[in-house]
């Protein structure tokens, strides 16, 4: 069989004592388990080792972890979890030697990465894999710099302990300027097999939901709104058979939230000196959890979005799905402050904490309350108001011409404004031109069709009316007193996006079934599908309009997403877009490289679940 | 006339199930009702001029085409994988007839096909009184709704074994009820129509009240199993669980049975009452 190198932890850990010691004394309890796990290492966690210049080498391997007080075999790169933070130079020419010590193939993906097809790293699209025993070698040069991120694309892996920072510092002096940084990489751990997670969830789609309404619910409706009101705001959700909780299929019942590879016991912590200007490169490294972040008493500004500067927007908090990375800064003045990361559903949280000196801590917020989807998030473009009642009177033939950027979020003010109206206008004016010289390209098209296979067993909803405003926080952050973030809010700084008008438009919609746990694009799961061929070159439109009720981040590989607003203003850049339930969206992509390339949901489950279409670019 | 039965049974199952079908359509009308025009959010036919979700392929496939892998190599997701499951859905003791009851299903398969086995009998005093066993192949024909056909086997300790054709549907209609209605065509031009319907309420996430109802039909009288034709007996019954974890708990529960007809006066002719009240303990679990 393989030979297993035991690996020997490069850097100690600095934060692993909760976990140290519960996984002594597992393995003092149980001999066996110590002569089966013999040849592996404990993982290290917490804050892992760096590594940087223009050759590295990476060893996949098994290692021990204890996040929960019981023993299991994790996959790591190097033997932690995180993988090693690669710190790399924008424009340098880099050799990657992986090495698969696994007994079943595996591979790493570059994520956010331009690169060469070969290069991409997913098993059966852009090569066949990393075999047991093989050392693969990624040679590929930076175009970019900014926060990334690595992990596995093989099976489940990712979810096991396969991730890590990739870090490209700019060829010029950086314009973000900060004293001192830290990278933030959040994920999720669970001690189960994955696969039976999953197969759990094709038995019960809702199996980890612990919010599902109740009865006495009801009756605290009915004392408070009446009857009636009681049996409507329930209606369509029991007409249609959808929960109004469903908001993660994994909650805090399967899954430990980790901060940098460490439990909210055991709290993670970076240190500032007092006075600093400190940079926090957050990643959202997990299978399949969206976090909602925030640092209480403490405003972060966010300047970066997945790799890409942005202009800076000041926010209280931000939600970000599996794949997205914020760069933001702060200024701290207190001595302590707690980042805290609130799953989606509100079950359970990651946390550490930010402080001049390892002995302090802030206190912790409690979770927010379990909020339930609006009708917004089942019908999209109804009504922006909460108030399901109003909406029967609604006149929507007056809809159409609707603004909705004037319609607001209630209490959510919009704080980014000072993106350089300028700009704005500069950009309505090209706009307006455009019309009258009559592409019809010009704005992304709003007639909605959906495919002919969204009308079978595989897709339990579809969206009529789509919602095409960016300035929705999303579900549980709506009026939540916070300035929250949202994809409105973010502007690429001058010079990143390519202003170029698109050429054609493709028109895609996430589709799934929660009670039969399928997920896919049109209604056709992965294997039943067939790829969307892009022209090398050719600047095209792509609408992505969610069918579910959920929010799917939406990663396209090899090429940049130019997120764009239902006017054809391009906003942003990114490589990974959150597209919020009865949403549709839409971005503008140059593919500059050919070759064949994922496209997928990076919850790790609905991508395997079907929720993928594969890319040619010829 | 065996050809008359499987229409009759047939058609007994798809004009109860049609109609829990097209309750698309009453979430249609509603939604309708609510936003002024006409809206489908769920099910119904794709109109003609629906999109080709193969549009954009320009003829590549998963193997085919501008760089695929060599040796037809491609990526292959769960969505291609075969699942399981058993269902252990009531495996109690019911106390007035001092039985083992036991209603089982297991399922293999993918998403939209699988191999379906259902088992339901008792026990008494260690040994098997009665078990109908159905073995179908169940096919998704809707989001909600897998249409079944196979065989069913029935056993009983007194040797009246016998076999049936079977079909059916089993699904999720609107507000949340769980379905599961066959039609059987035996021997001897006999057939018979089973309908079951749960429902759950929660009354915590893990304290769960679940009524249930289950009733039969026959299609002629049927003299050596005692059976008269037309409705033959109904049981509804409550069970209280609590779910230690979403795959185990334990229930205590009440059902009440009735026998109607040509079946109640078969039972009196053996001095068996046509109802009757029972409590029952036991367990669900799945895995």
């Amino acid at each position: 069989m393989r030979v297993k190198e035991p690996l020997q932890p490069k850097v100690l850990p600095r934060r692993r004592f909760v976990q140290g010691l519960i996984a002594g004394g597992v393995l003092a309890a149980f001999p066996s388990l110590i002569h089966a796990a013999s040849s592996l290492a404990a993982s290290i966690t917490g804050n892992v080792a760096e590594l940087s210049g223009k050759v590295i080498d990476l060893v996949i391997g098994e290692s021990l972890v204890n996040f929960t007080g019981v023993v299991r075999t994790a996959t790591t790169i190097n033997g932690s979890i995180p993988a090693p933070t690669l710190r790399l130079k924008e424009g340098d020419d880099v050799t990657i030697r992986v090495t698969n010590n696994l007994a079943v193939p595996s591979s790493i993906h570059w994520h956010g990465i331009i690169l060469p097809y070969q290069m991409d790293g997913v098993p059966g699209i852009s090569f066949k894999g990393i075999m047991p025993g093989e050392t693969f070698v990624y040679k590929f040069t930076l175009q970019q710099s900014g926060t990334y991120w690595y992990h596995s694309h093989s099976g489940f892996q990712e979810m096991t302990g396969m991730y890590g920072a990739l870090i490209i510092e700019p060829r010029e002096p950086d314009i973000i300027s900060a004293d001192n940084e830290h990278t933030i990489l959040l994920s999720d751990w669970t001690d189960d097999d994955p696969m039976e997670l999953f197969r759990k969830l094709k038995i019960q789609g809702d199996v980890f939901n612990f919010n599902q309404p109740t009865v006495p619910e009801f009756f605290n409706d009915v004392a408070k709104s009446g009857v009636a009101n009681a049996l409507q705001r329930r209606e369509m959700w029991n007409q249609m058979r959808m929960s109004p909780t469903d908001l993660a299929d994994l909650s805090a019942s399967a899954m430990t939230y980790l901060m940098n590879g460490t439990t909210p016991m055991a709290n993670w912590r970076g240190l500032f000196k007092a006075g600093e200007k400190v940079r926090l490169r957050f990643i959202n490294g997990s299978s399949n959890t969206f976090f909602d972040v925030r640092i209480p008493e403490l405003k972060l500004t966010v300047v970066q979005a997945d790799g890409q500067n942005v202009e800076p927007v000041t926010v209280d908090e931000f939600r970000f799905g599996p794949g997205e990375t914020y760069d933001v800064v702060v200024e701290p003045k207190n001595d302590a402050y707690t980042i805290f990361a609130q799953s989606m559903d509100r079950s359970g949280y990651a946390k550490g904490t930010l402080s001049v000196a390892a002995n302090i801590d802030a206190p912790v917020p409690a979770l927010d309350p379990v909020e339930w989807l609006a009708m917004t998030d089942m019908m999209g473009n109804m009504s922006h108001s909460d108030d399901h009642s109003a909406m029967s009177g609604m006149d929507h033939s007056a809809m159409s011409g609707m603004d909705h950027s004037a319609m607001g979020h209630g209490g959510m003010e919009k704080t980014s404004m000072d993106h350089g109206a300028m700009d704005h206008g500069a950009m309505a004016m090209d706009h307006s031109k455009h019309k009258m010289g009559g592409n019809p390209l010009a704005v992304p098209s709003s007639k909605v069709r959906h495919a002919k296979t969204e009308y079978g067993a595989s897709v339990d909803m579809r969206v009529d009316m789509p919602r095409t405003n960016l300035d929705d926080p999303g579900i549980g952050l709506r009026n939540n007193g916070r300035r929250v973030l949202t994809l409105a809010d973010l502007r690429s700084l001058n010079g990143i996006v390519d202003h170029q008008e698109p050429e054609a438009e493709i028109e895609l919609h996430l589709t799934g079934n929660m009670e039969r746990y399928s997920w896919s694009f049109d209604g056709l799961e992965f294997g039943k599908s067939t790829p969307v061929h892009m022209k090398h070159n050719q600047r095209l439109r792509v609408i992505l309009q969610n069918d579910t009720m959920m929010t799917h981040p939406m990663h396209l590989h090899g090429m940049w997403s130019d997120l764009e607003n239902d006017q054809g203003e391009v906003l942003v850049r990114r490589h990974t877009i959150p597209v919020q339930p009865a949403q549709r969206i839409s971005f503008l992509t140059t593919p500059h490289d050919v070759g064949r390339w994922a496209w997928h949901c990076h919850l790790l489950f609905h991508m395997d679940a079907g929720m993928f279409r594969e890319v040619v670019v010829s | 006339m065996k050809k008359t039965t499987l229409f009759k049974a047939l058609y007994a199952v798809f004009i109860i199930g049609l109609p829990l079908l097209s309750q698309h359509s009453l979430a249609e009308s509603n939604m309708a009702k609510m936003s002024g025009h006409k809206m489908q959010a769920q099910g119904g036919d794709a109109p003609k001029n629906a999109r080709d979700p193969h549009a954009y392929s320009a003829g590549t496939t998963l193997t085919q085409g501008p760089y695929a892998l060599k040796g037809g190599e491609r990526l292959t997701l769960a969505d291609e994988h075969s699942f399981y499951a058993l269902l252990g859905d009531r495996f109690e003791y019911n106390e007035h007839t001092d039985a083992t009851v036991f209603d089982l299903q297991a399922w293999y398969g993918s998403t939209f096909n699988r191999l379906v086995i259902k088992t339901e009998g008792d026990i008494s005093d260690g040994k098997l009184e009665e078990n109908q066993t159905d073995i179908l192949w169940g096919h998704a024909i809707a989001a909600y709704w897998d249409a079944q056909v196979g065989i069913r086997s029935d056993y009983a300790k007194d040797g009246k074994s016998r076999q049936w054709l079977a079909v059916g549907l089993q699904g999720l209609a609107p507000y949340w009820f769980e379905l599961d209605m066959t039609a059987y065509l035996g021997e001897k031009g006999n057939s018979a129509l089973t309908f079951e319907a749960e429902y759950e309420l929660l009354l915590t996430q893990k304290l769960i009240v679940q009524p249930r109802a289950e009733i039969t039909l026959y299609g002629k009288d049927d003299e050596q199993h005692e059976l008269g034709s037309g409705l033959s007996s109904s049981a509804i019954g409550f069970r209280l669980r609590y779910e230690f974890t979403r795959q185990f708990a334990p229930y205590v529960g009440v059902e009440w049975t009735n026998t109607y007809g040509q079946t109640a006066d078969y039972a009196r002719l053996k001095g068996q009452p046509s109802n009757e009240t029972e409590f029952v303990t036991g367990i669900k679990f799945w895995f």
